[in-house]
């Protein structure tokens, strides 16, 4: 068997309000050109097969599996991840919430539910706890046991309303 | 009560930020120029001798670089002196579906991934075992050319006082037999290393992994350079959970071809190669024979269990003797027995799961309790309270009990969960269960006899006021840092924030065992606390003559360094304090180190169990189970926990909870399972097919610490870490049986489990046999009460005779 390496493409991809040219290979998932073409390794991946939520981005703010999704279809779509999560004035609220309350133990599926909460609330300001537990039961944790993650949220929630 | 500034306070971790924010850096996360990529070409058979490795055709792939078979790795290795039985990559035989056999290094991932699928290997099968009656029954050929027999990896047997009398003399005896089935950490970090080789010949490795320490010992055996040549850095763990204690095969991989390249190499395990690691809970069939006195007071106990060891020792000889370990802390146990079989299977490794081999007779003994409790017609919470193991004792088995807060654990749930109003009468489906267990603060012992300390501490001050605090510990997200962070700063009076870390770096920290055995708190902690207290003397000194005070009456507080007795008048900043210092004494830096207490028994086998301190759990759990379906939601947890002394008490209700969690995922639904008809493949190796608790069936917990400080943990902390899983299990079949009456003595408690229970006459589903495992005549040891020294009883009289011939010389 015989093959030819395939010819990398290039495309403007925006990523955290940033419009950036980036070369990949066309076969590569969003999770790989994040982390390896881009260097946002703020992303995470936990099974590459769409399983656990660890590598949730958002896409013009809906959550999306980076490690389904091919880079070469979301070019001029707004991508967010972790490292554009704070704000000029600081961390996102789900971001201080979250680890003032331990909500972040290892740290590693973190940046999937920050996004996924992001996502949930950009939709419902105020979601009740039932809410939280089903719009994050994609995200898989092993660490917290959940607890401090739908408390981190509705404190965020509350934050964000406050403004 | 002491009153700290942060000690039992909620201060937010250290590493925090970092973590939600992506800068914190796992193991996948760095990349180096020039890096290669790693694969392993792993085993597609359970047993074979391997007669033929046929890498040309990966070699001629343009973009390999080089490939790697196990001819090149000879030296074998394994967390225990007593089994290094493992080989980075396989030479003549592979053990289990995913045993590793070759490895290439390429340019790109892809290449390496096409290469290794190239890599042949020829193979003479051989029968596989997949289960512990097989290995029993079939000792050739055996799996290892070591073990106690045939295909056996450990038997121990040990008596403590006259079991089989004490037992005749009951008035009551209870025998069980339970299994609890084996199930894996799942950290949702993929393993993943980067070894960099130097100029000089030197080599770095940075890993996910919870013991440098040992990994450093490991990988400088086998690639046959010094130690001081190799420098080993655990990156902060996406999640550890004792999955990654182990020194393993792809660690040991990338340096070899880094070291043969002379270009960094990355591995990144893929899901799937996760569950091959394993190192997981080993699958235990468990046979307790309990006497009981009509008083409700446990007369004595013999306890067995036959694990699952899977392919390699692994930690599993300690594993085996922490099956019997435990049973004697919690609860009064005058006479003890203990038979423990370990057994080789052609399946990934078994090792140490949070918990390490005591949450499977932590079930089984709690279990036969809620049994015992209702023959005789006691609420089981009192005939636990009735049974307690008394503060500052010493166990049958020679397990030296300091403080013990199990009584106020118990109280405290049956308080808070109504226990007494409502158990028996939440309506038919709905049921409360009681549950209690215990834990080390940290194994007593090293892994390999030494007689250095456990864990050092460094800590330099400098001139600005900044604290650096060194300590080989890893933070695999149990907060490590932040508890060392946390008692450096207490001690030397300065926020939190002033002090940064540096942690798990071989050529930069001084020795920490690892995180494993929750022993880092405790050992970590304080030695923290003597390195931070060298320091402030230095401080303190200095600062005193420079303020004209004694120096016995300088206190460090708030970044202030002030006399006690005129906080306002005489004072200086911290910065200030430390500029003194290092103008009086030179370059403020101090060490502190610990190494824990002697335990008091010598027998063989005595090392595991010993620690500085035990913690306490008590648990109750409400669930509803479906007569139907079988289903068991879990309503609400309450779950006390002795810790001695909180040290940020955020992070200990969070390693409550999570334990907790993890907790029910055993009870329910986790579990490894294989198939024996298709080469003992793993069934599920995926995120989605192993079921783990998701956010919709956590239910809600209820955390109460208890603080009552204990004199041998840092501020009077015990360990959280693992303790407060193991009740879990126990607690909802025995809720199951208040709500359903049906027993299931078996983990997981499946539907399938509960409907076969309520089908069957004796309304109990669970293993009806044990095997004959032809255990010889135990070890003999008197317990205490019978005046025993701790060793075995003719051992007894060798040191009586040397004694005797001691004074006699003298």
């Amino acid at each position: 068997m015989k093959k030819t390496a395939p010819a990398k493409v290039t495309h403007a991809l925006r990523v955290n309000g940033e419009t950036q040219e980036v070369s990949f290979l066309p076969h590569r998932t969003l999770l790989e050109v994040l982390r390896e073409d881009m260097g946002l390794t703020g992303t995470k991946h936990g099974c590459e097969l769409g399983e656990c939520g660890t590598c949730t981005v958002l896409v013009d703010g809906e959550p999306v599996l980076s490690c389904l999704a091919l880079a070469l279809e979301l070019a001029g779509k707004e991508i967010t991840t972790v490292e554009g999560l704070a704000r000029p004035q600081g961390p996102h609220p789900l971001q201080s919430r979250f680890a003032e309350l331990n909500a972040a133990q290892c740290g590693y599926c973190t940046p999937g539910f920050l996004l996924a909460a992001k996502s949930l609330l950009d939709r419902e300001p105020e979601p009740d706890r039932e809410t939280i537990r089903r719009e994050l039961s994609g995200n898989l944790c092993r660490c917290t046991g959940y607890l401090k993650i739908f408390e981190a949220v509705e404190m965020a929630a509350e934050d964000l309303r406050r403004g | 009560m002491a009153s700290y500034r942060i000690i039992g306070k909620s201060p937010t971790k250290v590493d925090g930020l970092a973590k939600c924010t992506g800068q914190t850096r796992f193991a996948d996360d760095l990349s180096l120029p020039r890096m290669l990529f790693c694969k392993l070409h792993r085993s597609d058979v359970p047993h074979a001798r391997i007669l033929r490795v046929d890498t040309s055709e990966a070699e001629a792939m343009p973009g390999v670089v080089a490939v790697l078979t196990g001819k090149e790795l000879p030296t074998p290795f394994g967390i225990l002196p007593v089994s290094e039985d493992e080989h980075a990559l396989c030479i003549d035989r592979v053990r289990f579906v995913g045993d590793p056999v070759a490895a290439v290094a390429a340019l790109d991932e892809d290449t390496a991934f096409e290469a290794m699928r190239r890599i042949r290997v020829e193979y003479e099968p051989l029968p596989p075992i997949f289960d512990p009656a097989d290995a029993i029954a079939n000792a050739t050929p055996p799996m290892h050319d070591y073990g106690d027999d045939g295909n056996v990896h450990k038997r121990v047997s040990m008596e403590f006082g006259d079991v089989a009398r004490a037992l005749e003399e009951a008035d009551l005896v209870l025998e069980d037999i339970c299994f609890f089935e084996g199930n894996t950490h799942l950290p949702m970090e993929q393993h993943a290393s980067l070894a960099m080789p130097e100029a000089d010949g030197r080599l770095t490795i940075w890993s996910s992994t919870q013991t440098p320490h040992y990994l450093h010992k490991a990988a400088s055996k086998v690639l046959g350079i010094p130690p001081s040549r190799l420098r080993v850095v655990a990156c902060p763990n996406g999640g550890g959970f004792g999955g990654k204690s182990d020194p393993f095969n792809h660690e040991i991989v990338v340096l070899k071809l880094a070291q043969k390249t002379g270009r960094p190499v990355k591995i990144t395990l893929t899901r799937e190669e996760v569950f091959y690691c394993h190192r997981g809970r080993h699958p235990v069939l468990m046979r307790s024979r309990m006497g009981l006195r009509k008083d409700g007071t446990i007369a004595g106990l013999h306890f067995e269990s036959l694990l699952d060891g899977g392919a390699y020792g692994s930690y599993g000889v300690a594993s085996t003797y922490y099956t019997g370990a435990l049973q004697t802390v919690t609860y009064k146990v005058p006479v003890y027995r203990f038979d423990g079989v370990r057994c080789f299977t052609n399946k990934p490794p078994c090792g140490p799961k949070r918990g390490h081999g005591t949450p499977q007779p932590r079930f089984a003994l709690e279990v036969q309790i809620d049994k015992a409790a209702e023959k005789l017609g006691i609420d089981p919470a009192d005939f636990r309270l009735r049974n307690l193991q008394p503060p500052n004792s010493v166990t049958a088995n020679w397990l030296q009990i300091n403080t013990i807060g199990l009584r106020k654990c118990i109280e405290a749930v049956v308080e808070a969960s109504g226990w007494r109003a409502r158990r028996k009468k939440l309506g038919r489906g709905n049921g409360l269960g009681l549950a209690c267990s215990s834990y080390i603060t940290g194994a007593g012992l090293p892994i390999y006899w030494n007689k250095m300390p456990h864990s050092s501490v460094m800590v330099k001050l400098d001139r600005g006021g900044g604290v650096t605090a060194y300590c080989g510990a890893t933070d695999i997200g149990q907060g490590s840092d932040t508890v060392l962070a946390s008692c450096v700063a207490e001690i030397l009076g300065v926020d939190l924030l002033d002090v940064r870390v540096c942690v798990a770096d071989t050529d930069l920290t001084p020795v920490d065992l690892g995180s494993y055995s929750s022993r880092v708190t405790l050992m970590m902690g304080n030695a923290a606390i003597q390195a931070a207290e060298r320091a402030r003397d230095l401080v303190a000194r200095a600062a005193a003559e420079k303020l004209e005070v004694p120096a016995a009456r300088v206190v460090l507080a708030d970044n202030r360094v002030f006399d006690a007795e005129d906080p306002e008048g005489k004072w200086m900043s911290f910065a200030q304090a430390v500029v003194c210092a290092e103008a009086t004494h030179g370059t403020v830096a101090t060490a502190g180190s610990y190494t824990p207490p002697q335990s008091p028994g010598r027998y063989r086998g005595a090392g595991v169990g010993p620690t500085p301190t035990y913690s306490y759990s008590a648990c109750v759990v409400e669930i509803s189970a479906d007569e139907e379906t079988g289903t068991i939601t879990p309503r609400k947890i309450w779950i006390a926990h002795d810790i001695g002394q909180a040290i940020n008490r955020n992070l200990a209700i969070g390693q409550v909870e999570g334990g907790v969690y993890m907790g029910l995922g055993e009870a329910l639904m986790e579990e490894m399972a294989y198939r024996p008809r298709r080469q003992g493949v793993h069934k599920i190796p995926s995120l989605l097919e192993y079921k783990s608790p998701t956010s919709m069936e956590m239910p809600d917990v209820e955390t109460i610490l208890i603080e009552d400080p204990d004199d041998r943990g840092p501020f009077g902390a015990k360990e959280v870490g693992q303790g407060p899983l193991l009740p879990v299990m126990p607690a909802v079949a025995n809720a199951l049986f208040d709500a359903l009456g049906v027993r299931v003595d078996q983990v997981p408690i499946t539907p399938e489990l509960v409907i076969e229970a309520l089908s069957r006459e004796d309304r109990r589903a669970g293993p009806r046999s044990y095997p004959d495992l032809r255990a010889g005549k135990p070890v003999r040891i008197r317990t205490p009460e019978e005046g025993g020294d701790g060793y075995e009883v003719d051992q007894e009289r060798k040191q009586k005779q040397k004694r005797r011939e001691e004074r006699a010389k003298a």
